[in-house]
């Protein structure tokens, strides 16, 4: 009864429900093998795919506590991908290269990691110290964000050939996909902040009642501000893997539309739109169960318009379920 | 006289709750029946129930003798049972007009028929006896006439029964007595009307007949001349209420150096010319009616308005540009008139809600061990008797003076320097106001200084050192020693000699 109830619950029934259609129809879904020291198989396909938007629901699962919404980090993976790509190939004419990091792998993620880190401080500023709707606010940077790298990159795909930088995206550690690893040791750094610390207490009551919070000596403000930059870090760090899998910064494609997947991810784990109580497995569980529809309905060779119909019809399912109004009604039919 | 309204044997149960156990409650046409009972006793479930907000587990529920089900909080009105909740859910942006009619606007093919709607609301109004411009938006009338607009709301529809939840809780006396006036008129035109409130003067005002609830039981039920009011205390909180008795506090002059000073503090439009001073050991009370300036002044000094004339004073030091962050820096701590607006965070637990002033202290990475809020929240829970089925509770499921306790206690469990308490006392029971009032006396004799806003001059009297007097958003007059009686406090409000 008790886990009925949790935010947890309606996405794993959904995340088995697909699981036990692929079990029962998918020969060979469940199958995982060691090829060159490396895991393969459908299973670890979905989360490694899944790797950039869930890295990118770690920091909208914060903003969207706030009571806020981000819809700048598919622009800012552009921007971090541009960045990280020039940094690399330095193309003639690029003002990057006026910053010669001598192709040193930690400086180059440092560089791109920092320019996000200043979309994350220009959208908290909007936000929280100008006052402006975190829609419209964002939105600018959505907007010119992506301008700003097609100007780096100059309009074309930047590519590159260095395979150390390549192997963050398509490299692997101890049997397991490098874009996993980046989430994982994201998710440990943002599970720690939100738990162990007070930060994530008091992400929930600016989210919950801002004026309260105030009142009770919280720097509303602050949170606020930090909230959009953690967003944005996470959102450069995720925009690095596209960038390494196709060993190319491409500002026109990478990142495109993965605002709203993020967004989508936070809705189904259960954190209310409207801010305060969140949760970050329910968010990471979000990602897993749009990937593992997408993959299950392209491995069944079902055409690209069609899955996305089905993506949608699922995702009103469960975000309906995790609407209280629409449980507590569920919950009165059910007792009457 | 017919009886209009009857539950028999209703069952509610919430997670961990048992909130009604088999409670048992008969409103007649043309009287005014209290509801009384302490905070979580069930009486705010009990009228959900009889309105449809929630579904009973069992029982039965009789309207004119025939059985019903109310089905939603639309069903309840349509079969004539209008409601004003304890926490009024009006919007303040539309008219007077447009909040009486929301959700039942006539319409015809081009749209809402506005005259009519201006029509039925002047109607609903007038029989209130008031008289007002109803196309003003609602937010620029007092809490009075707002909270009359939502009775107008349910006398809009033709009501039989009209339940009223602590409706006269933010009132002061002159609209009480307004309020009192309509209640009985509608009383008399044969309406059955249920009435909760903890304020015992007013049961006795205006009602006919008192329920009495405790812990979800019925405990007693009878005509209000055969229920004396220290029987009634008795009845409500289980014990002997005479040991409720409480010491007035001393009104000698505190020998403290103050550390608050203000010097004709004010801000244009808001409040003007308020000095006084504060040392430790000290509370300050504002008295006044609504709208006099007390809750001003007392965002002047949380820094939540910054006064634009005047000065104040911490320390000797003058406090320019004072916002909220300096006054919570400089020690002091605020209790908000609006509980649900600016006070509890909904959706967080009880033991969040209590320990999150000493969090937000401490920091984002000095978080307090849990069993470190455990034991905090634990003594609070006992010592203000806090009744929550744990603490981990959502706050927003608990009682409204339940609400209020956990308020309270998180700045209590903070120990400010300066406490700014507006209306501390709403909606908590009589009980809990006496252990109210007898943890602040400690607490000040331990050197806390308070600022106490209450409409309830009694209390004001009971509790504080020394009484600043309000009225028109000016400060009038400042009352220590034996003159710090009701009856001047009162005359001075009134406009009388200084
Ligand atoms: N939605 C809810 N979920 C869980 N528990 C609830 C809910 N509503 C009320 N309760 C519990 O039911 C009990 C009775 O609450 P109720 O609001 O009826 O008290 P009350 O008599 O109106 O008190 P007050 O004088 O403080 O307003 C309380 O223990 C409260 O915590
Ligand atoms: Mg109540």
């Amino acid at each position: 009864m008790k886990f009925r109830q949790s935010n947890l619950f309606w996405p794993l029934m959904a995340l088995l429900g697909i699981l036990l259609f692929n079990l029962i129809l998918t020969p060979g879904f469940f199958h995982v093998e060691m090829r060159d020291g490396r895991l393969f198989g459908s299973l670890i396909d979905i989360v490694n795919r899944a790797a950039p938007v869930m890295i990118l629901s770690l920091g909208m699962t914060l903003v969207i506590a706030t009571g806020g919404v981000d819809l700048s980090v598919g622009a800012v993976m552009a921007i971090a991908g541009a960045v990280a790509g020039c940094l690399i190939a330095r193309p003639e004419g690029c003002i990057l290269n006026a910053l010669n990091v001598h192709g040193s792998i930690p400086a180059i993620i440092a560089v791109a990691l920092f320019v996000a880190l200043i979309c994350g401080i220009f959208n908290g500023f909007l936000v929280s110290f100008l006052e402006i709707q975190p829609i419209v606010a964002t939105l600018l940077l959505m907007v010119a964000g992506r301008g700003v790298a097609q100007l780096l990159t100059d309009g074309q795909i930047v590519t590159f050939n260095d395979p150390k930088f390549a192997a963050l995206g398509s490299g692997s550690t101890f049997a397991i996909p490098n874009p996993i690893w980046l989430f994982v040791i994201a998710a440990i750094l943002i599970g720690l902040l939100a738990r162990k610390s007070a930060y994530g207490l008091f992400v929930e009551a600016v989210g919950n009642n801002p004026v309260a919070s105030r009142y009770s000596g919280i720097n509303a403000k602050n949170v606020k501000l930090t909230v959009y930059v953690i967003c944005a870090v996470l959102a450069g760090l995720a925009g690095l893997i596209p960038t390494a899998d196709i060993k190319g910064a491409d500002a026109n494609n990478v990142g495109l539309y993965l605002e709203l997947d993020a967004i989508l991810a936070v809705a189904i784990g259960g954190t209310s739109l409207a801010g305060g109580r969140f949760s970050i497995a329910g968010s990471i569980l979000g990602a897993i169960l749009m990937q593992s529809l997408t993959t299950t309905i392209l491995t069944r060779g079902v055409s690209a318009e069609i899955t996305l119909i089905l993506k949608a019809a699922v995702v009103v399912i469960v975000a309906l379920f995790q609407a209280p109004e629409f449980r507590a009604r569920f919950a009165r039919r059910r007792a009457a | 006289m017919a009886e209009l309204l009857q539950l028999r044997n209703i069952q509610k149960s919430f997670p961990g709750v048992k909130a009604l156990d088999g409670v048992s409650f008969t409103v007649r046409a043309g009287e005014v029946h209290a509801l009384m009972g302490e905070n979580g006793a069930g009486k705010s479930t009990l009228i959900k129930v009889m309105t449809g907000v929630h579904t009973l587990d069992s029982g039965e529920i009789l309207l004119e003798g025939k059985p019903i089900q109310i089905k939603s909080p639309q069903d309840a009105v349509s079969q004539g049972i209008s409601t004003v909740y304890q926490e009024v859910n009006l919007v303040p942006n539309l008219s007077l007009a447009e909040n009486i009619c929301l959700g039942r606007e006539s319409a015809g093919f081009t749209g809402i028929k506005w005259k009519e709607v201006k029509e039925r609301a002047e109607r609903a109004m007038a029989r209130l006896g008031l008289n007002v411009d109803v196309r003003r938006p609602l937010g620029s009338f007092s809490i009075a006439i707002q909270q009359m607009a939502a009775i107008a709301r349910a006398l809009d529809v033709d009501a039989k029964v009209l339940v009223l939840d602590e409706p006269t809780s933010s009132l002061d006396r002159d609209e009480v007595k307004q309020l009192f006036e309509a209640i009985t008129k509608l009383k008399n035109e044969g309406m059955g009307i249920v009435f909760v409130t903890h304020f015992l003067d007013q049961v006795y005002a205006v009602s006919d007949h008192i329920t009495v609830l405790r812990n979800g039981n019925n405990v007693g039920d009878a005509p209000i001349d055969q229920l004396p009011r220290l029987e009634l205390v008795s009845m409500m909180i289980g014990r002997d209420a005479s040991a409720l008795e409480s010491e007035r506090v001393a009104k000698d002059p505190i020998q403290s150096t103050s550390f608050i000073e203000t010097q004709d503090m004010g801000h244009s439009g808001s409040v003007e010319g308020v000095n006084f001073t504060i040392g430790s050991g000290e509370v300050l009370g504002l008295a006044g009616l609504l709208g006099s300036g007390r809750t001003e002044t007392v965002r002047l000094l949380y820094g939540i308005d910054s006064a634009n004339h005047g000065e104040l004073k911490i320390d000797g030091r003058s406090a320019s540009g004072h916002k909220t962050s300096k006054a919570i820096a400089s020690g002091f701590g605020l209790c908000p008139e609006d509980r649900k607006l600016e006070g509890i965070l909904p959706d967080l637990s009880v033991r969040e809600n209590l320990t999150i002033v000493l969090q937000a202290r401490q920091g984002w990475f000095r978080k307090l061990s849990r069993s470190k809020q455990d034991e905090i929240v634990q003594v609070f829970i006992d010592s203000l008797r806090i009744k929550t089925a744990s603490p981990e509770t959502p706050i927003k499921n608990l009682s409204g003076g339940n609400q209020q306790k956990v308020i309270l206690a998180r700045w209590l469990a903070a120990n400010p320097r300066l406490l700014l308490l507006d209306e501390p006392t709403r909606g908590i029971d009589v009980g809990a106001k006496f252990e109210i009032s007898a943890l602040i006396e400690k607490l000040r004799k331990e050197g806390m200084a308070f600022v106490f806003v209450s409409s309830e001059l009694e209390e004001v009297v009971r509790s504080c050192t020394k009484i600043a007097v309000m009225r028109d958003r000016k400060m009038v007059g400042m009352l220590t020693g034996e003159e710090a009686s009701e009856e001047k406090v009162m005359s001075m409000i009134a406009g009388g000699e200084a």
